[in-house]
């Protein structure tokens, strides 16, 4: 919905690019722009007055440099400064010595304490541990059942009864013991900051279980009211860390920034979709991007390396490049995609994605039918589409489900994506001397035809067989 | 200052006064269990307007501790303007208001649209006085929330209203229903509740707790079915029974999940094909929203042709500013407000009364 700050300053960027240094009258402009940025990415109004203010000090006078535009200059200095302010490292979880290590989950109503309560027990089941959920929401209506119907969801088991929130966080401490769990995360009611009486409610539970971390879990999509509550939970109940929820939704996440500057404790987990193993450990460097609305780069290209065995990857990008790719590669290259995670999300964290392409939504059912045609088709199909004719294509659409409509339209995007690749292939080959810039453009202009290509078609296919491309080091915008 | 003193003083006043009178009121309700007697839940035809002013300054005498809650919340404004009243102005008055809108939620862009006007006015010597200046951002801003009707579209005759609640995960929804269920039933309405969140584990246990606190008929489905069929069985369901009010309950969703928003989409043509009439569909936001409410907003309304906003949460120290953009940028007006977490505490939106509270 926003301009990223990277538009935002191409127009500014174009008229000082013929200086040699900044002035300051160019420096408050850009700095204006970067503060309506950070201020629509809900980042707390004083923790923008002092970013603004440092970037400042390391603007004025920088000479600009002959291979970034200015506008690049100043975003990497800001998301330098961005990343700096959200801490370096991601949190190391150390384990009590006497188990269980006990987890205390603490916020507003609705930030998603319960789901990530959940989701954190899987995450440290993933890590070989045994958790134990302790349901001590006794406030809201089916919390606990809630909670039992997610811990089943992730083999974890739940403890809950009622009475005291209190005395049922105590009650599961001891249930811990008892049963050799080596976590315990206690979920708590959601609460607001300025009600007293709950909040020394959640400080009587946290002295009944002394946990070794407390987490404070913050929905990503939280204005500027983010830092005050950061601020009276912390002084109640010294927080460990932060869990940010629902940042699969579109939100910068500013409050990200605020919590971590104002009360100086870590980002520790991140929510990333609804999935119960949406959850990762949270990445600050990404997330300066973000705020800024400037594509999550590095996390698509971790995934695409955690996913794609490097090897495949790369010499499936190779013969994509040169023209030599075949459907069965491409077979190949969406079940590796699908590993990936929904596409939505894939296309989201590309940077420079045409705005078409990014909202022309290629669903995960289309991909489906996608591959059900492709494997409808013979080896030697697969291997050269142009010998599939009338009758065959009767057979390919009978033996996927689907109309000869649907065959004719895949077979079609797939040669237009050769002739792409093959253009593509040009751009990414060792021109080496050209300057990275013009490169840039150059693969974004070729980016919006096959933007163009998907969203007029609207067919299956067309887009996947892009992060092949973007495997580690092949594909110049991807590579940071 | 004594608190109590000037909370009786701001309803004597009237109106203006009224809107903190009552978030007071409220939190002193909050802490007890559901007592209260129904001649507090008097009645009338504005729909749930239920809170009456003249018990809230009886309790705010007797629960003092309330008193620093409210002064806290209120706090924000208050001090920006004592700071700006004691000197010229200059540079740094227009700083701090700004900072104080954009600390509201209310967004760099509107509060740009606001002060703007009023800095020329400084300019050309039409407003002199800090005071001036305070009375006519209070007049911009009420002027921003300028819809007519804020009112919750009930037919007395006919086939069953359908009210339907959308919004994204977490801000309150099915607490909504069960609080406007209440109130409803307080007037006489009989109400069905349709669990359409079939998504959120325990999402329909939850609501039909608030089936039973209201006496409301309940409908669900199988977890994981389909919420679009949930709502057309309850609409159905209610019209054979004659009863009047279905309340849909719908799951959480981010408004950037298309399939999601696809199936909200269904749900809508579905609840309009059952033997009822959707005549309002109800975005619930939290008041903690930040920009992103915006584009909440204009995504729900797209997909649902939403009628109006619950604004939650209130009670908190957000001030929930975003709603301004809301109302300016897309037409939506705010029609209820929620101060707390029982079944009274969920009021009609008065803007007057919205902005007083910031102001005050």
């Amino acid at each position: 919905m926003f301009d990223s700050l990277g538009d935002r300053l191409q127009g500014i960027a174009k008229r000082l690019r013929g200086k040699g240094r900044l002035t300051e009258a160019d420096v408050d402009e850009v700095l204006a722009e970067i503060r309506t940025a950070l201020l629509e990415a809900d980042v707390n109004v004083g923790v923008v007055r002092d970013v603004v203010a440092r970037i400042r000090e390391q603007t004025i006078g920088i000479t600009v440099s002959e291979a970034l535009d200015p506008s690049q200059q100043i975003i990497k200095i800001v998301n330098a400064e961005l990343v700096a302010m959200l801490g370096g490292e991601t949190l190391k979880i150390a384990y009590s010595s006497v188990p269980p290590t006990v987890i205390l989950m603490a916020g507003l109503q609705g930030s998603g304490k319960t789901t990530s309560a959940a989701k954190l027990a899987r995450w440290f089941k993933s890590q070989g541990r045994q958790p134990l959920l302790v349901g001590a929401d006794l406030q809201r209506p089916a919390a606990v059942d809630q909670l039992r119907t997610l811990g089943a969801q992730v083999g974890v088991p739940v403890f809950s009864e009622p009475g005291d929130p209190v005395n049922t966080a105590r009650r599961g401490l001891e249930e811990a013991r008892r049963l050799g769990k080596d976590i315990l995360i206690v979920d708590t009611a959601g609460r607001l900051a300025i009600d007293e009486e709950m909040m020394q409610q959640v400080a009587d539970i946290s002295r009944a279980i002394i946990p070794k971390y407390t987490f404070l879990v913050v929905d990503a999509m939280t204005g500027q009211d983010a830092v005050s509550v950061a601020k009276t939970f912390d002084e109640r109940l010294a927080i460990d860390g932060v869990i940010l929820s629902k940042l699969d939704g579109d939100a910068r996440g500013g409050a990200a920034l605020s919590v971590k500057t104002v009360i100086g404790k870590p980002i520790a987990f991140a929510a990333t979709g609804e999935r119960i193993d949406a959850f990762e450990q949270f990445h600050p460097d990404r997330m300066a991007g973000r705020i800024l609305g400037m594509g999550d780069v590095l996390t698509l290209i971790e995934q695409a390396e955690k996913v794609f065995e490097a090897d495949k990857a790369e010499e499936t990008a190779a013969r994509m490049l040169e023209g030599q790719f075949t459907l069965e590669d491409f077979l190949e290259q969406l079940q590796q995609l699908k590993k990936m995670g929904p596409l939505s999300g894939i296309m989201g964290m590309l940077p420079g994605m045409p705005k078409e392409m990014k909202d022309a939504q290629i669903g995960d059912d289309q991909v489906k039918l996608t591959e059900a045609i492709i494997r409808s088709m013979t080896p030697h199909e697969r291997q050269s589409p142009e010998i599939i004719n009338g009758s065959r294509r009767t057979r390919i659409a009978t033996g996927s489900g689907t109309q000869v409509a649907d065959v004719n339209k895949l077979i079609k995007q797939f040669t237009e994506m050769q002739k792409m690749m093959k253009k593509m292939g040009g751009l990414a080959k060792p021109q080496g001397k050209q300057g990275k810039g013009k490169n840039k453009v150059s693969t974004r202009q070729a980016m919006r035809e096959l933007g163009d290509m998907f969203g007029g078609a609207g067919g299956p296919g067309g887009f996947p067989g892009m992060p092949g491309a973007g495997g580690p080091g092949q594909f110049p915008p991807f590579s940071k | 200052m004594l608190a109590s003193a000037s909370a009786n003083i701001a309803i004597a006043l009237g109106a203006s006064g009224a809107g903190i009178g009552i978030l007071v009121v409220i939190r002193s309700r909050s802490k007890r269990p559901r007592e209260f007697a129904p001649a507090t839940v008097e009645p009338t035809k504005e729909a749930v307007d239920v809170i009456v002013p003249e018990v809230v300054v009886a309790e705010v005498t007797v629960a003092p501790s309330v008193r620093e809650k409210a002064g806290r919340t209120r706090s924000l404004f208050a001090s920006a303007f004592q700071s700006i009243r004691g000197r010229s102005i200059d540079a740094a008055t227009w700083d701090e208001l700004e900072e104080t809108l954009l600390l509201a939620d209310i967004g760099i862009g509107l509060a740009t649209r606001l002060l703007d006007p009023l800095r020329d006015a400084v300019k050309d010597g039409s407003l002199r006085s800090p005071d001036g200046v305070i009375a006519a951002l209070r007049d911009g801003m009420t002027a921003q929330l300028a819809t007519s009707d804020r009112s919750l579209h009930l037919d007395a005759v006919g086939s069953p209203n359908v009210w339907l609640f959308v919004g994204v995960n977490g801000v309150g929804k099915t607490t909504t229903i069960g609080k406007i269920a209440t109130a409803q039933a307080a007037q006489g309405t009989t109400v069905l509740m349709a669990a359409g969140d079939t998504f959120r584990a325990a999402a329909a246990e939850q609501l039909q707790v608030w089936a039973e606190r209201s006496g409301a008929a309940f409908v669900r489905g199988a977890e994981g079915g389909d919420p679009a069929s949930v709502i057309f069985d309850g609409i159905q369901s209610a019209a054979a029974k004659g009863i009047q009010l279905v309340l849909g309950d719908t799951a959480g969703r981010l408004q950037n999940k298309s399939n999601l928003m696809e199936e909200l989409k269904k749900v809508r043509r579905v609840a309009d094909k059952a033997e009822g009439v959707v005549n309002e569909v109800l975005l619930v936001i939290d008041a903690t929203t930040g920009q992103n409410g915006l584009a909440q907003a204009r995504e729900f309304a797209a997909a649902t042709d939403v009628t109006g906003i619950v604004l939650t949460k209130l009670d908190g120290s957000a001030k929930g500013g975003i709603v301004f953009a809301i109302e300016t940028e897309l037409g939506i007006p705010v029609k209820l407000v929620g101060l707390g977490e029982t079944a009274v505490d969920l009021i009609a939106f008065d803007p007057s009364e919205f902005v007083s509270a910031l102001f005050e």
